[in-house]
């Protein structure tokens, strides 16, 4: 069962952290954005395989934004 | 007082610059770009000088061009505006070694406060509260958790190398404590080659309230009370408003936050115009962030409820006169609110939006000032700020000069061009500014 990956804040994606296929455990950041003049991490809600992104570096995301797929 | 004077600006503040020499008698030099050839600013100037292309180092910022205009025109005095020159000390010491007054603070004072570091040492030196940090690098993760624990959570862990939100990271707690100074550290030195981190309190939603300044030559330091400016997107101000609601929440605030910046002005030794800027936390803690050495963009609301011409203040000032008034003197009356309508798209990003203005009347009005740059057939172009005008309502009370700038708003014509007002009309609409609640990141939480 895949568990969407959702941005907490608005704010701009800095950097991908991992790629897809990768196994990741909760707590591992993924993704960091920018947002306030802050890097804010966006972490694994849960341990699986990270089966897509859903955004690229440079995009804008809002709060709630699905960002990526984890398969449990 | 001068009799002639070169504003070395362009857009709104020129033009707001030079009708305050009008009014006082003293002619005016404008200079512009080729993208400015035409626009308001050089025609409300006595004389107009070309000083380069558009881009402003090759002209706005190009110092010989403008000293030899001011050599050209026979000026006593350089006015500065905000932005471009204004807090440059080099120009200042370039224009006094020319023969002309610069209508500014000292270079120096303008040398200690562009420095973030030398500003808060010395901020701190003068007792007036800075926001608690490490002032220097954390040597070890256990010496990060003794300083958060002494602070209190959360904090802000910073790569001291860093920038632009790069290699900063909020931590709530020890477990996101550890992560974070990790983060930075690593980020530090792949980003920039260096691991040192430094830490701070973190202040949640904070209000962004700062004190106008005014210093003569002759000991005289005073203030004009606060302006709040915490509607903003991206750091910069959009709504700006005088006295500050919180004022009227938290007993007391007003005298410690102006009693701290007369403090800080006066052991600067500061002289002309200048603002204390401060962070406030929600229980009215308030800590010195910078010191603009210039005049502010939101000036003008001071000017609405004290009767006081902040420019013809500065002129004085250069030219060495005291003030003929003092600090009891100064009264305040009523409310005032400023919006900058900005050539801007608010769903995009607050992105600017250049484009041509195609049709144009300012509105007006009872408490209404608007201060423009622009007209119709005025092109903002995408090498200047965006900027197109600031609106300005005055009234008894502040729901009162609500009402007027949204009369005013829905009553300003600027076709051909996407702008920021709509945005504004429901900014005043809503319950956060009405009740007087909003905080700095407020406005970018709702677009």
């Amino acid at each position: 069962m895949a568990t969407d990956v959702k941005s907490e804040m608005t704010g701009t994606v800095w950097q991908i952290e991992v790629a897809e296929g990768d196994e990741v455990a909760a707590g591992d950041e993924l993704i960091i954005l920018e947002s306030m003049k802050m890097e804010i991490p966006i972490e694994a809600p849960v341990s699986g395989t990270l089966i897509e992104f859903l955004v690229e570096e440079e995009d804008p995301v809002d709060e709630d934004q699905i960002v990526a797929r984890i398969e449990e | 007082m001068y009799d002639r004077v070169l504003i070395a600006n362009r857009g709104e503040i020129a033009v707001r610059v030079a009708r305050t020499c009008e009014r006082l008698g003293i002619e005016t030099v404008a200079v512009y770009s080729d993208a400015d050839e035409g626009a308001p600013h050089t025609k409300v100037a006595d004389e107009a000088y070309r000083i380069g292309p558009a881009p402003v180092v090759e002209s706005y910022l190009d110092i010989p061009s403008i000293l030899d205009v001011a050599e050209e025109a026979d000026v006593q005095a350089i006015h500065p505006g905000y932005g471009l020159l204004s807090e440059n000390a080099e120009f200042v010491d370039e224009v006094e070694q020319a023969g002309f007054d610069f209508v500014g603070p000292r270079p120096e004072v303008m040398t200690l406060m562009s420095d973030k570091s030398d500003a808060r040492a010395f901020a701190r030196d003068a007792g007036v509260p800075v926001v608690p940090g490490t002032d220097g690098p954390v040597e070890d993760i256990e010496a990060a958790i003794e300083f958060a624990e002494e602070v209190e959570y959360p904090v802000l862990v910073k790569a001291a190398a860093g920038g632009g939100g790069i290699g900063m990271r909020k931590a709530t707690d020890e477990e996101s404590l550890r992560k974070a100074y990790k983060a930075c550290r690593r980020r530090g030195e792949s980003a920039f080659g260096d691991s040192t981190v430094y830490m701070e309190k973190y202040i949640e939603s904070p209000r962004h309230i700062e004190v106008q300044i005014l210093a003569d030559h002759h000991g005289s330091v005073l203030h004009i009370f606060e302006r709040e400016c915490s509607v903003q997107r991206r750091h910069q101000k959009v709504i700006e408003e005088t006295p500050s609601p919180m004022m009227q929440q938290i007993g007391g605030l007003r005298n410690e936050m102006t009693d701290a910046a007369v403090a800080l002005a006066e052991a600067a030794n500061y002289s002309n115009a200048g603002t204390v800027e401060f962070v406030v936390d929600e229980e009215g803690n308030f800590y010195f962030i910078e010191m603009n050495t210039r005049l502010q963009v939101e000036h003008t609301v001071t000017e609405m409820i004290t009767g006081l011409d902040i420019v013809e203040q500065q002129l004085r000032v250069a030219h060495g006169e005291p003030f003929d008034f003092r600090q009891e003197d100064i009264k305040m009356r009523g409310h005032s609110i400023q919006c900058r309508v900005y050539a801007e798209n608010p769903q995009k990003r607050f992105m600017p939006a250049p484009g041509n203005i195609e049709g144009y009347e300012e509105p007006t009005g009872e408490g209404i000032r608007v201060d423009s740059g622009a007209e119709a057939g005025y092109e903002v172009t995408r090498y200047y700020d965006p900027l197109v005008a600031k609106v300005i309502s005055h009234a008894d009370h502040r729901p009162e000069a609500i009402d007027r700038m949204v009369d005013a708003l829905e009553n300003y014509t600027i076709e051909g061009l996407t702008t920021n007002i709509d945005m504004h009309l429901e900014v005043l609409a809503s319950d956060a500014f009405q009740s007087g609640a909003v905080h700095t990141s407020w406005l970018e939480e709702q677009y």
